[in-house]
């Protein structure tokens, strides 16, 4: 059982904690048009690799805080703990977040909203 | 040398000095018959000291078996301890300490350990290769109910008490420390006392019932010019006073997680004649420990040759340990069959001891001090021989000994006979490498020592002595301070390392001869069985057959030959099947690697896991605060969630149908009250509230007058409707959301999830509300005249009190929020009460009401009610696949907003299919007909099996209103079925006949929503 340091409560054992799956997926806006394949990147593929993995924890049983998390899916070593809405700034998850195949699909440009004009539009999940 | 004592009854026990008290006497009885022994014995020791060597029946030839080890790697000596409901099966007899009355049973035998009929498989052994099962019992598939119930009763391990309530009392320790040692041997003694000096906090946990490791059973060996044992107790006396040490005998560490989280089971009191009721009979610790050094041990191999499985062929250490530590002896004849120089201590143990002994060195030319004392002492030597075949019936009696060639694969001469009564064999050593394997740490293979070593790991742990490969006591030591030193170091604490001891012993290789299969003169697959894995009863020849059938990777070798499974785990097997599996295939072995070692490293008592979170602790139960009023009142309750709820109130002679039908017809003549406070109920504040509603629910929020209330739908953001409920506003910036009872804690998260991680920029503060609201729902024609009499304190006309609005107000003087909502189509309030007011609330409408007609309902009649009217419950008409446009809802998605939760989702091609399952109501053909909920639809019930199905009914009641039975069911393409007819074929051979009609049953233009 990981032992995983909450940025807000310190230390606490895994079963604290609830895994939110992969980070970093921006949610494409109604408004923009993509296409079905597009849209699925973002609704149904999630990577599973072996090895350096970014992904996204809550503290479910404690203060209820989302957080970013670059986790080693064989050691299951943490290798940085960063907040919602940062990036990474070891190399390893740097290289991680700018290696994953999203970072130019359609489905994440179409996070961005097409006009500026449409009031609060949402922001890219777990990115700046 | 010693003698064999005067006891009659101990004929085996020796008169030395020894870990057992001779001047304790203790009965036990075994397979009915009373034996003694004395305190410190274990149950093997005190068998093997009345020479009883047979204990058990194998596992499929049903062969017997004696007691191999004295360990908890022992595959043999599996035990039935206790009675009744303190039974427990297959515990080693290795490991159980005796005490005075203690009751034991052999497993696998019928009727009785000398005479098995079982045994009969064993003749017919030449029909149950490798993979009997799989290649017998497969067509046809239909039998495979009939065989396995055969196979399991044939098979088995022991039998589980009788009494499934165990008695017992089992407690749980969670806790921390720096440095956590496993294993209370020399290495794992100076690793602790090394980082206790230090002023870590140190945990040090043996499965023994002593520390001390393997030198509990040597002679003849001194450190710092002390015997052994004095040395182990001048350092575990200096432990035991330190406050920052913890000392677990009796204690497995049994589990390695990750980030150093280790499991410890502690048999606190199994060794006890009497259990104090103050103390629990296992404990679990569940420890987080910075550091850990881990030193288990090593376990020996046997040697694979005919008639290896013979009770009274012991390993080489095994029996030394007997006569030294419990002054056992296990037999007077021995042959000791070697590929190393360590078993040559056991000869000389037993030569010691007054045993004649022969020594068979696999090896051609052994060399060194410990053989030359052996040829001083007299033990006659045969090396470059082997034991061929072992001979006997319940034990061994005689041995043939051949010379082999150098490679110990060929006979190289002629047969020599010797009568014996003990083998004690020696293959070598396997460092207990477990917890390092399951804390998923590489191994390597040393082809010298011929063992796989520990090598690199992932988690802040180092390893010493013989579980590292390190079996020269001194050097074993030394690893056991550095690894302290280097624990404590990591851990913060500075400390200097101590100096070494001097160990005193004659010197001995750690080379053994690689000798995996001793040859039997038979072509390959001939002749008698050599057994790999005692406890499966796996020969060399079923791993060559394996082999040979192509089952070449590991992995397959061991599910399909079951080697190295059961309570062992193969142990003292997994090397040899190993080896022999690498020979077969021409590979080295390290080439064919090895399986990934579990946990738990001994089986470890489900009663210790599940500690005290069982009965009533296992979950926590949720009351409602009108709970003590509906247990006076009969109710019988339901859970939903870890709420108990109310089911419906029978009355005196009722059954739940009448009940149920009283309470709904109630609620549509008079009055009905429902306990509605385990709703959901999320507070949402903040000046963003309206525009998070509006990206969270697929209808508009932004315009929602304050006091109004509005339906809500939440979709995942794949379309599919998660949840549903209605929501209020207080006030501008104000919300009170309703979730249902069982997704109340999953909506929360679900909307924190959001604001969190999608919109953080969204100002919006949710706060779970649930339990500070105690909700009573007063529903029918009826229910102004009640809350009139029950002194509301506002107008309760349609015009100023409207449908879907809320009103501040008091009811008898309690101050309370009302909803005028309906989950029944009736005219219908929600009254929310600060929960310290619930009880008084529900008292008081049940008084006034009492003149009024007002019966309390369950959630039996709430279900009814909503189905006449067509009201879905999410997670009974919707299972996560389900459209708001299945459910006929498109008039809640807003076309007006540029986005929400599932909004793109709705727009994919699959959504707009119309053959998509769609809600639907039914009307049975027999009005009296209730159809199963699950039931499943076809179009004609005498097509061919596998009929064609359209669909699964979701929610199905008798409707005592409409005085027929109703259903809703989702059906491929339904919305266009209206008039149709569907049937449903039941398990009991009955078609019920029904017509698709709409969902809504009852009041359909909704006239009754104002009484």
């Amino acid at each position: 059982m990981m032992l995983i340091d909450c940025p807000f409560c310190g230390p606490r054992d895994e079963t604290e904690f609830s895994c939110g799956g992969e980070a970093h997926i921006a949610r494409p806006l109604a408004e923009n048009k993509i296409s079905e394949a597009e849209f699925a990147d973002y609704l149904f593929m999630r990577d599973n690799p072996k090895g350096l993995f970014l992904e996204r924890w809550r503290h479910s049983a404690g203060c209820r805080r989302w957080f970013n998390m670059a986790r080693d899916t064989v050691s299951h070593e943490i290798v940085e703990i960063y907040p919602m809405g940062a990036l990474p700034k070891t190399a390893a998850a740097k290289s991680a977040y700018s290696a994953s195949w999203r970072r130019d699909t359609a489905a994440e440009h179409a996070a961005k909203p097409a006009r500026t004009t449409v009031k609060n539009a949402g922001k890219a999940r777990g990115a700046k | 040398m010693f003698k064999i004592g005067k006891s009659t009854s101990q004929i085996a026990r020796l008169t030395k000095n020894s870990r057992v008290d001779q001047k304790r006497k203790i009965s036990f009885t075994f397979d009915g018959t009373s034996y003694s022994g004395y305190a410190g014995d274990t149950l093997a020791s005190a068998l093997l000291a009345n020479g009883v060597h047979l204990v058990g029946r194998s596992f499929k030839y049903h062969r017997p078996r004696g007691i191999l080890s004295a360990g908890s790697e022992e595959p043999n000596a599996l035990i039935r301890l206790g009675k009744g409901a303190y039974a427990e099966p297959n515990l080693r007899a290795t490991q159980i300490e005796i005490f005075d009355g203690l009751y034991a049973e052999s497993q696998n035998r019928v009727p009785s350990l000398s005479l098995d009929i079982g045994a009969i498989n064993s003749v017919l052994a030449r029909f149950f290769p490798a993979g009997f099962y799989y290649k017998t019992f497969m067509w046809p598939a239909s039998m495979w109910m009939k065989y396995e119930h055969v196979i399991r009763h044939a098979a088995g391990l022991g039998k589980a008490a009788d009494d499934h309530n165990d008695p017992d009392r089992y407690e749980k320790t969670h806790t921390h420390c720096d440095v956590l040692v496993a294993g209370g041997g020399a290495a794992g003694l100076m690793a602790a006392l090394q980082a206790a000096r230090s002023g870590a906090r140190v945990i040090i946990a043996d499965e023994q019932n002593e520390f001390g490791g393997w030198l509990l059973g040597e002679a003849n060996i001194s450190i710092d010019g002390t015997p052994a044992l004095d040395w182990i107790a001048k350092i575990i006396d200096e432990m035991a006073a330190m406050p920052n040490v913890t000392m677990l005998p009796r204690t497995t560490v049994f589990g390695y997680m990750d980030s150093n989280y280790l499991t410890l089971n502690e048999r606190v009191t199994d060794h006890l004649p009497e259990r104090p009721a103050h103390l629990p009979r296992q404990r679990l610790w569940k420890v987080r420990a910075k550091q850990t050094v881990l030193a288990q041990g090593a376990h020996e191999r046997p040697l694979v040759f005919a008639g290896n499985d013979l009770p009274g062929v012991m390993l080489a250490g095994a029996v030394r340990t007997y006569i030294n530590r419990y002054a056992a002896l296990p037999g007077q004849r021995a042959i000791v069959m070697t590929n190393n120089d360590d078993a040559y201590r056991t000869g000389m143990a037993l030569h010691d001891a007054g045993a004649r002994v022969t020594i068979v060195d696999l090896r051609a030319e052994p060399k060194g001090a410990l053989i030359r004392a052996a040829t001083n002492a007299g033990i006659e030597i045969l090396a470059g021989h082997a034991v061929i075949t072992a001979h006997g019936n319940h034990r061994v009696a005689r041995v043939e000994i051949a010379p082999i060639d150098d490679t110990a694969t060929a006979i190289a001469g002629d047969f020599i006979h010797r009568d014996c009564d003990v083998i004690a064999m020696s293959g070598g050593l396997s460092p207990a490498v477990h917890l390092h394997s399951q804390a998923r740490g590489k191994l390597q293979w040393d082809d010298k020592k011929l063992c796989f070593k520990p090598s690199t790991t992932h988690e802040a742990s180092f390893n010493a002595g013989a579980g590292n490969g390190t079996f020269d006591l001194a050097s074993a030591i030394k690893e056991g301070i550095r690894c302290g030193a280097r624990a404590a170091s990591a851990a913060g604490f500075k400390n200097t390392m101590a100096d070494s001891p001097s160990v005193a012993m004659p010197k001995q290789s750690w080379t053994p001869l690689a000798a995996w299969n001793i040859p039997n003169g038979h072509a390959e697959g001939a002749g008698p069985k050599a057994f790999v894995d005692f406890q499966n009863d796996v020969t060399a020849n079923d791993v060559r057959l394996a082999a040979r059938e192509g089952y070449q990777s590991v992995e397959h070798l061991k599910r399909y030959t079951t080697t190295g499974m059961g309570t062992d785990q193969g142990k003292t097997s997994n090397i040899n099947a190993l080896a022999i599996l690498a020979d077969a295939l021409g590979n080295e072995i390290p080439e064919v690697g090895t399986t990934t070692l579990r946990m738990p490293y001994t089986p470890s008592n489900l009663g210790a896991i599940a500690g005290r979170d069982i009965g009533h602790l296992f979950d926590p139960v949720r009351l409602t605060r009108m709970d003590d009023w509906h247990r006076s009142h009969g109710a019988t309750f339901e859970h939903v969630g870890q709420w108990m709820r109310a089911w419906y109130y029978p009355q005196e002679g009722e059954t739940m149908a009448e009940a149920v039908n009283r309470e709904v017809l109630a609620a549509r003549t008079t009055a009905g009250l429902l306990d509605a406070s385990t709703l959901g109920k999320i507070d949402i504040r903040g000046p963003d509230a309206a525009e998070f509603l509006d990206r969270v629910y697929t209808n508009g929020w932004s315009k929602l007058a304050v006091g109004r209330c509005r339906y809500g739908l939440m979709l995942k953001d794949d379309g599919m409707v998660m949840d549903d409920g209605v929501t209020t506003r207080l006030g501008k910036n104000h919300f009170h959301m309703t979730t249902t009872t069982g997704g109340a804690a999953g909506v929360l998260d679900w909307l924190e999830e959001w604001l969190q991680t999608e919109w953080p920029d969204l100002q919006v503060y949710l706060t779970s509300v649930t339990e500070q609201w105690a909700v009573a729902t007063l529903s029918g024609p009826n229910a102004n005249k009640i809350l009139q009499d029950a002194g509301i304190d506002i107008d309760l006309s349609p015009t100023s009190f409207p449908f879907m609005s809320m009103q501040n107000c008091h009811i008898g003087g309690l101050p309370a929020r009302v909803f005028r909502i309906s989950f029944t189509g009736e005219l219908s309030y929600e009254i929310n009460v600060a929960a310290r007011h619930g009880l008084a609330l529900w008292t008081h409408l049940m008084k006034s009401g009492a003149a009024h007609g007002i019966t309390p309902y369950g959630t039996e009649a709430m279900h009814v009610l909503r189905a006449e009217k067509g009201f879905i419950i999410v997670g009974q008409e919707t299972d996560g696949s389900v459209t708001p446009h299945d459910l006929g809802m498109d008039w809640i998605i807003s076309k007006a907003k540029p986005d929400f939760i599932g909004k793109r989702a709705l727009a994919r091609t699959t959504m707009a299919y119309d053959d998509r399952k769609q809600l639907v109501g039914l009307k049975t053909k027999d009005p009296q007909q209730v159809i199963p909920e699950g039931a499943h639809a076809v179009r004609d019930p005498n097509q061919p099996l596998p009929m064609d199905m359209l669909g699964q009914v979701t929610s199905s009641y008798h409707s005592p209103n409409l005085g027929y039975s109703i259903a809703m069911a989702l059906l491929k393409g339904g919305h266009n079925m209206h008039g149709q007819t569907v049937f449903f074929p039941l398990l009991d051979g009955r078609v019920i006949e029904a017509e698709v009609v709409d969902t809504v049953f009852f009041d359909p233009k909704g006239e009754r929503i104002n009484g």
